[in-house]
């Protein structure tokens, strides 16, 4: 039996008057993949947004509702602690681009003001680095600004500085959306890696890449979570006809 | 004439001669009047382009003219008084000596002092509007007071110091047990400080608000508080452009003339520290250019104001280079 990890419970957002995502109940399973997948506007990147609280930094957006962490209401908690619990990466590669490689990866650790000692450091870039299939590429230019490197080097930089934090969870909004298909596919192959030490939630608009990546299936529409299901079962007997109409693309 | 106008069309195909064109294949009589119509266009097209660049080009001229004229009419006391002018510590028109070096420490100090003053404050309104409150009442009210700062007349902003800050001034060197003056370099910093913030406070608020947000989001997710971002991602981001308003104020600070003239005590000595009275480059001029009865004394007068300007475009011209290479980024 797996255990779930992250669980929302009656979780509602706005952006001021307008309701975008309206009760959302899920319950997401220790190191799985979950792909949450629906039309442009149907509330899934707000609704992820919503797990490690990267919602609320928009004026006028706000939150009801609990998101759980390991039983522990997100909502209660300092925004601060959520975040490094749950790791984000985003719809384009976004290292700082006065950083060098191993700053980028490091980021996280400076950025919080704590100091560790280089061989900490130097382990934790390279445990990362190696996390995110990219150490054998950069070992030897380091030092080189993350702005250096190609796009899919840039988003799986990216995702090593969100694993150097060591979170329990991952988030991805669209992280392939801006990545040419070669890119795309290192990075999908990332995934079967990461969920072994990491729950990983994908917000994604391709229906082929949820089926190839996730375990199991969210589909949102119109801001409503309308069917979640192992991944598989999703795709081949959808029990909403939403999800059906979705699915077979009779409208995107 | 009927051949020039046509070549002059040919020249410039992708305006009005498409249409002029397309009414001559018509071949009408009744078209003549609307092809001249568009010759005149034409010309009056060609008579403003050109008038656009006189104009346009005169300020370049009017620049150097007041750069040449400077030099020129400072060539007289270049003679007599050589590069010591620049290090002279003695300003005495009656015997014709002439040393700038109380007036060029004196611009120099007041203008540092003030930007010291004002970074703080500049860096905070920068900061306030560009990433706490960039929309609504709040940061409308203080941008346009903060730019209002900088509309205010200087004879004003030196009434006011005289009125108020002056006394206020004088108390606190009392309590220090300083030669309680009020009149100073301290004070015209004050004062100066007040009006320079205007400037590297919009040029900081417009860089930060420049800052890309899938830069912050990401500090945002790795746990990083605001004040976090501001300084790992906000400041490193716009460093340069914060240093080019801070050049920008300076360069203002070294120029401005009245509110200095009236709270700085204008004296020729030099200033034994930031609460003695002195004297800037800019308020001798504006002080003792009346007085100038003699050739050497106006020259002299003069060449201060060439030095002024020397520094203050080399300034303004750094800051600029700085904005521009910040942009092009």
């Amino acid at each position: 039996m797996e255990s779930t990890i992250v669980k929302s419970v009656d979780y509602n957002a706005y952006f001021g008057e307008n309701h975008v995502v309206k009760n959302v109940n899920i319950e997401i399973p220790r190191n799985n993949v979950i792909a949450v997948m629906g039309p442009s506007g149907c509330g899934k990147t707000t609704f992820l947004r919503g797990i490690n609280r990267m919602h609320e930094l928009i004026p006028g957006a706000t939150a009801r509702g609990k998101i759980m962490l390991n039983n522990e209401d997100v909502m209660e908690m300092h925004p601060i602690f959520v975040r490094l619990k749950i790791g984000m990466v985003f719809q384009r590669p976004n290292p700082f681009p006065n950083l060098s490689i191993y700053d980028n990866v490091i980021a996280g650790y400076k950025l919080n003001g704590i100091k560790l000692p280089k061989a900490d450091k130097d382990r934790i870039v390279e445990h990362s680095l190696t996390r995110v299939a990219l150490w054998k590429e950069v070992k030897d230019s380091l030092t080189k600004k993350g702005s250096f490197l190609s796009g899919g080097q840039q988003q799986r930089l990216c995702i090593a500085r969100a694993v150097a934090m060591e979170p329990e969870v991952l988030l991805f909004d669209e992280p392939t959306s801006a990545l040419d298909p070669i890119s795309t596919s290192t990075v999908e192959e990332l995934f079967h890696e990461l969920k072994k030490n990491y729950t990983l939630i994908i917000v994604t608009h391709n229906m082929q890449q949820a089926a190839r990546v996730s375990d199991k299936t969210a589909f949102f529409y119109m801001g409503e979570l309308v069917e979640y299901d192992v991944t598989k079962q999703m795709f081949t007997n959808p029990k909403d006809t939403r999800t059906q109409n979705y699915i077979t693309g009779r409208f995107s | 004439m009927e051949a020039q106008k046509d070549t002059n069309l040919a020249t410039r195909p992708e305006e009005t001669s498409g249409r002029v064109v397309s009414i001559k294949k018509q071949g009408t009589v009744s078209n003549t009047k609307r092809i001249d119509r568009s010759f005149r266009q034409i010309r009056a097209e060609n008579v403003f382009r050109r008038t656009l660049v006189i104009v346009a080009l005169s300020m370049v001229v009017l620049v150097l003219g007041i750069m040449l004229t400077l030099i020129w009419q400072s060539t007289l006391s270049i003679r007599s008084s050589g590069v010591g002018y620049l290090w002279g510590k003695v300003w005495d028109p009656v015997r014709d000596i002439y040393g700038a070096y109380p007036y060029i420490l004196g611009t120099l100090l007041t203008s540092f002092l003030a930007l010291v003053i004002s970074i703080p404050f500049s860096f905070a309104v920068g900061v306030f509007l560009g990433e706490y409150y960039p929309k609504g009442w709040m940061s409308d009210l203080l941008k346009n007071t903060v730019e209002l700062i900088a509309a205010v007349p200087s004879v004003i902003y030196g009434f006011w110091a005289l009125a108020v800050l002056v006394p206020i001034v004088r108390d606190f060197e009392t309590k220090i047990g300083v030669e309680p003056v009020g009149l100073g370099i301290f004070s015209s910093s004050l004062i100066l400080a007040v009006m320079v913030i205007p400037y590297a406070a919009s040029l900081g608020r417009s860089m930060i608000q420049m800052v890309p947000a899938n830069l912050k989001e990401a500090a945002y997710s790795l746990g990083a508080t605001r004040w976090e971002v501001i300084r790992f991602v906000i400041f490193p981001y716009t460093r340069s452009g914060l240093f080019a308003g801070i050049l920008l104020s300076l360069g203002r600070a070294l120029g401005e003339t009245m509110a200095v003239t009236m709270v700085i005590g204008n004296t020729s000595l030099i200033p034994k520290n930031i609460f003695s009275p002195g004297n800037t480059m800019a308020s001798v001029i504006a002080n003792e250019f009346t007085e100038a009865d003699h050739p050497v004394y106006l020259s002299a007068l003069i060449e201060l104001g060439l030095v002024l300007f020397l520094v203050t475009v080399v300034i303004n011209m750094i800051g600029k280079k700085m904005i521009s290479r910040f942009t092009n980024d």
